[in-house]
């Protein structure tokens, strides 16, 4: 890695006629420059546009699912048709049967958690911009990054088999709770249950393979004079994640292979014995334990939810202290309060459970814990409120999305803590409350913390901007649907609406049967699918404005737009193949902004003198 | 431009890049294997009294065996000793020893899935039979003669396969002799095989010893089965590594030597996990 070597960079980017001593170099075809790429930015971009894909497709399968329970045994208008020609006997007549219903519901929750937001805010942002903002060349093993983008794409390929298989797609919820998931289609052993399984396995490997590499690259490549209370918070976040996904996926895919050997070898891992379905008894051996199941899926699943959200805090940090201007305050309580957050969510997993009666000591223990991991994310959260404080804020549009992330995630933590609570747990479990909950951290939370980095890292990746206007449409129309697509899950929660019901709760609260509920929450689903759809809208500019600008956008006149500190920004823009040009070197801490007696606002890491 | 520390340990660290890729791998491993081990726990704890009438234990116990899997343990053990001097002879410069001792390593781990394949065999050609009349046993099925065997998937039959399959209705059952400790629903005292021929209609239940037929027979196959992918896969690596893999020897020995120690890390762990698999599914 010679300083001399390097410098050539910049013509290695168009056509290199010139080094014959690069043995690495070969003509770079389509192939190798966009699929078989090592470069860590090429991988983040390809994860980020893949993932943007299917978190749009996951955005279309819940659009299909509101407008039927809002408007139960009703086609649907447009896409009915084209689901009845794709889907068949499912979907006939262009309405969803609950089966149908059913499969969108554990479709949209799989997508979305592991190939949409995961990927996003874990592979693609951590991929493009850990190793810029350590430093470092590329990722300590970029053969193994590309293999993990493959695992990935495969696993997404072989889900979407499962939507042609006989029975369909999985439809037992993002969860897979045994026996369902097993006995739901247990005359097939090929149905789309098992097309998950085996598409989970192949991302467990992708994530086992992209952790383990990011773990790698920041404890090894770091810059000269990168300490670790000299890494950026963003990297710290990451680094935290990539321990969660090394260490907590596995049990699950112990768990997914356990599930495959149910439904393929016909075995019993969570077949309870003597299990009646459809009025006879299951043709197996019986044994097994159901709740074993939910033990090794939220063993992943609790941390999981935290791999969905911490990225989201470092990118959020990121932008806050380049936008006031400010060092973040308490960046090393934030720090620890992360690596506690890592520590603990291993150890809260059964609040999941409290309803299985798997006994009240458990029940008290996870409580416990589970109140114990809010105090760091509290720390997290105030420490970023406070930073806010005196600061001279540019109201960026990634600045935006990053002050409103602050309130969302806050309304998402706090409703979990009634949750958290098993008292008042078991009456809100299963319900819309739940629903609501999550959306909250995950929606306008983790999501808007995507858009704030899509908006800020832009530059870096394209070299133009962000359209400011299209932006802030995007940002208002976005921030007041998701309120309104998710704040009215609450009442319905409080009222009893369980979260499982194809037809929207008609029968429960419809005109025929009446339990003494509302009927006025089924009113609600009419609001939520209105602004969902507004929603959808409010989405329009920001996809226009991405591809508009990565060729129309106004061209970046510094490699630097944001006057930010970290290294990212002392790349060449784009970064070439190998990212720096001169070997960094860091001589202070990520956040210098302000520095009394500094030449500008912002002492960029690698600069020597804040004089200079 | 070249990733640092591929071959050289980074100071502060203290490690080359791959040792610490390899030791993130394996802890993951260890959850995957850990959560497995749960499950072989979870699940032996809650099975219940009478499901396994044949010994009339909650959990089949001594139905493996187990002088093969000591043998299989020292096999394994030995392959683990291998790998070391593999590295060792690298370190020393004597490339020819170090492909001996690989070659030794490939053959010792393709010797264990030899020797597991023909016990699969044996647990598949194996018997698990309870007639109408209460009487449970464990043995070996002639049908029209023969043995049912593994390799014939077509012939290794539960009842209804049984029935539906062939045209019999007889069929003959070595019953086992009966274990000391065993305590089982068949006839008392007796303690060598025993020749029993019957009606197809006698029969309650019949079924091999399959994963579905038993929790214990699924998490033992499901586990020893995940555990001889990894063999498997080692074995691939570290043939690769003995022969094509070994031209990087010449150009750069650094690098080469530190690969044959990530694999050998990888085969350590390999070796661990049965060492822990052995008593647990054997012996316990
Ligand atoms: C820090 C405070 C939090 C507490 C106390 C909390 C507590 C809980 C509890 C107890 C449940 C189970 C509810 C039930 O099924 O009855 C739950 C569900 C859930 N939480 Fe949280 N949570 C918190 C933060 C988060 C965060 C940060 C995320 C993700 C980014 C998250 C994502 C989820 C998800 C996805 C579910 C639903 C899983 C399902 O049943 O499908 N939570 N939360
Ligand atoms: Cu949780």
């Amino acid at each position: 890695m010679s300083a001399t070597h390097t410098s050539t960079l910049p013509q290695h980017g168009q056509g290199h006629s010139h080094s014959h001593d690069a043995h690495d170099h070969h003509e770079p075809n389509f192939w190798h420059k966009y699929v078989f790429s090592t470069d860590h930015k090429v991988i983040g971009v390809q994860y980020a546009m893949s993932a943007l894909s299917f978190l749009f497709f996951g955005f279309l399968l819940m659009l299909c699912m509101r407008y039927q329970i809002s408007h139960p045994g009703e086609a649907i208008p447009i896409v009915g048709s084209l689901m009845e020609r794709v889907l068949g006997e499912a979907a006939s007549g262009g309405k969803m049967s609950a089966d149908l219903y059913n499969s969108f519901g554990a479709m949209h929750g799989n997508i979305m958690v592991f190939l949409a937001i995961v990927p996003l805010v874990f592979a693609a942002f951590g991929n493009y911009v850990v190793p810029l903002q350590i430093g470092a060349i590329d990722m300590a093993f970029p053969r193994v990054n590309m293999a993990s983008y493959h695992c990935y794409w495969m696993g997404g390929v072989t889900w979407f088999t499962g939507f042609f298989l006989p029975g369909g797609a999985a439809k037992s919820g993002w969860t897979s709770y045994s026996p369902l998931a097993t006995v739901a289609e247990f005359g097939h052993s090929f149905n789309g249950q098992t097309a998950l399984l085996v598409g989970l396995v192949l991302l467990i490997t992708s994530s086992l393979l992209g952790s383990a590499n990011f773990i790698a690259t920041v404890v090894q490549l770091r810059a000269h004079g990168m300490s670790w209370m000299r890494l950026p918070f963003f990297v710290w976040a990451q680094f935290v994640t990539a321990f969660l996904l090394l260490l907590a996926f596995p049990p699950l895919e112990a768990a997914g292979i356990l599930q495959l050997m149910d439904n393929v070898f016909h075995t019993s891992f969570f077949l309870p014995t003597g299990l009646v379905v459809g009025g006879s008894q299951l043709p197996v051996s019986g044994g097994g334990s159901p709740l074993l199941w939910q033990h090794l899926f939220w063993f992943l699943g609790h941390p999981e939810v935290y791999v969905l959200v911490l990225p989201a805090f470092g990118i959020v940090a990121e932008v806050i202290a380049n936008n006031t201007r400010k060092p973040l305050w308490g960046y090393k309580s934030m720090v620890y309060s992360v690596i506690a957050i890592g520590f603990l969510s291993f150890i809260v997993w059964a609040h999941h459970m409290y309803l299985t009666g798997m006994g009240t000591k458990i029940s008290t223990f996870f409580q416990t814990t589970t109140m114990m991991i809010s105090i760091p994310s509290v720390i997290i959260l105030t420490a970023l409120f406070i930073s806010l404080w005196g600061g001279s804020i540019r109201f960026t549009v990634p600045m935006l999305f990053a002050v409103a992330f602050l309130p969302m995630f806050g309304i998402g933590g706090l409703t979990g803590l009634p949750l958290g609570f098993n008292a008042s747990d078991i009456y809100l479990h299963d319900s819309y409350y739940v629903i609501g909950h999550f959306h909250y951290v995950v929606a306008p939370g983790t999501m808007f913390a995507l858009f704030a980095g899509v908006y800020f890292w832009f530059p870096k990746a394209t070299g133009r901007m962000m359209n400011e206007f299209l932006g802030k449409v995007h940002f208002w129309g976005s921030l007041v649907c998701m309120n309104m697509v998710f704040a009215p899950m609450f009442v319905q929660g409080f009222k009893g609406m369980s979260r499982r019901m194809s037809d929207g709760g008609a029968i429960y609260f419809g005109k025929d049967v009446a339990y003494g509920a509302d009927p006025g929450v089924l009113k609600l689903n009419n609001m939520i699918l209105a602004s969902a759809l507004l929603l959808f809208v409010f989405q329009l500019p920001f996809i226009f404005n991405f591809f508009w600008s990565i060729w129309n956008g106004r061209k970046v006149t510094s490699d630097n737009p944001w006057d930010a500190t970290t290294l990212d920004w002392a790349t060449p823009t784009p970064p070439p193949h190998g990212n720096f040009l001169k070997e960094p070197i860091v001589y202070r801490g990520p956040y210098e902004y302000s520095v009394p007696g500094a030449s500008r606002d912002f002492t960029p890491q690698d600069q020597k003198d804040p004089k200079g | 431009m070249e990733i640092p520390y591929t071959d050289k340990p980074r100071p502060d660290t203290g490690l080359y890049n791959a040792k610490l890729g390899i030791w993130l791998f394996l802890a993951s491993e260890i959850m995957l294997f850990g959560g497995l081990f749960s499950a072989y726990i979870l699940l032996r704890v809650n099975a219940a009294e009478g499901v396994w009438p044949a010994v009339k234990l909650a959990w089949p116990h001594g139905l493996l065996n187990i002088p093969i899997g000591t043998f299989n343990t020292a096999v394994l053990i030995t392959s683990s000793v291998t790998v070391v001097l593999a590295w060792a002879s690298l370190k020393m410069n004597n490339f020819a020893r170090f492909r001996m001792f690989m070659v030794i390593t490939v053959f010792c781990a393709l010797s264990f899935l030899g020797i597991k394949s023909y016990e699969y065999n044996e647990k598949f050609t194996h018997y698990e039979l309870r007639l109408n009349d209460g009487k449970a046993y464990t043995g070996h099925l002639i049908v029209n003669g023969e043995h049912p065997g593994f390799w014939d998937f077509s012939k290794v039959y539960n009842l209804e396969q049984l029935k539906a399959k062939t045209n019999v209705t007889s069929i003959k059952f070595t019953a086992d002799p009966e274990k000391a400790e065993g305590h089982g629903h068949g006839e008392a005292g007796a303690h060598e095989h025993k020749e029993l021929d019957l009606k197809t209609d006698q029969i309650a239940h019949l079924d091999a010893f399959l994963p579905r037929n038993h929790t214990f027979f699924a998490i033992y196959f499901t586990i020893t089965a995940l555990h001889g992918l990894h063999v498997l896969g080692g074995a691939l690596v570290l043939a690769y590594f003995a022969f094509p893999g070994a031209k990087l020897w010449k150009t750069h020995p650094e690098q080469f030597t530190n690969r044959i120690e990530v694999g050998g890390l990888f085969w350590h762990f390999v070796d661990l996990v049965w060492i822990f698999l052995f008593p647990v599914v054997y012996l316990l």
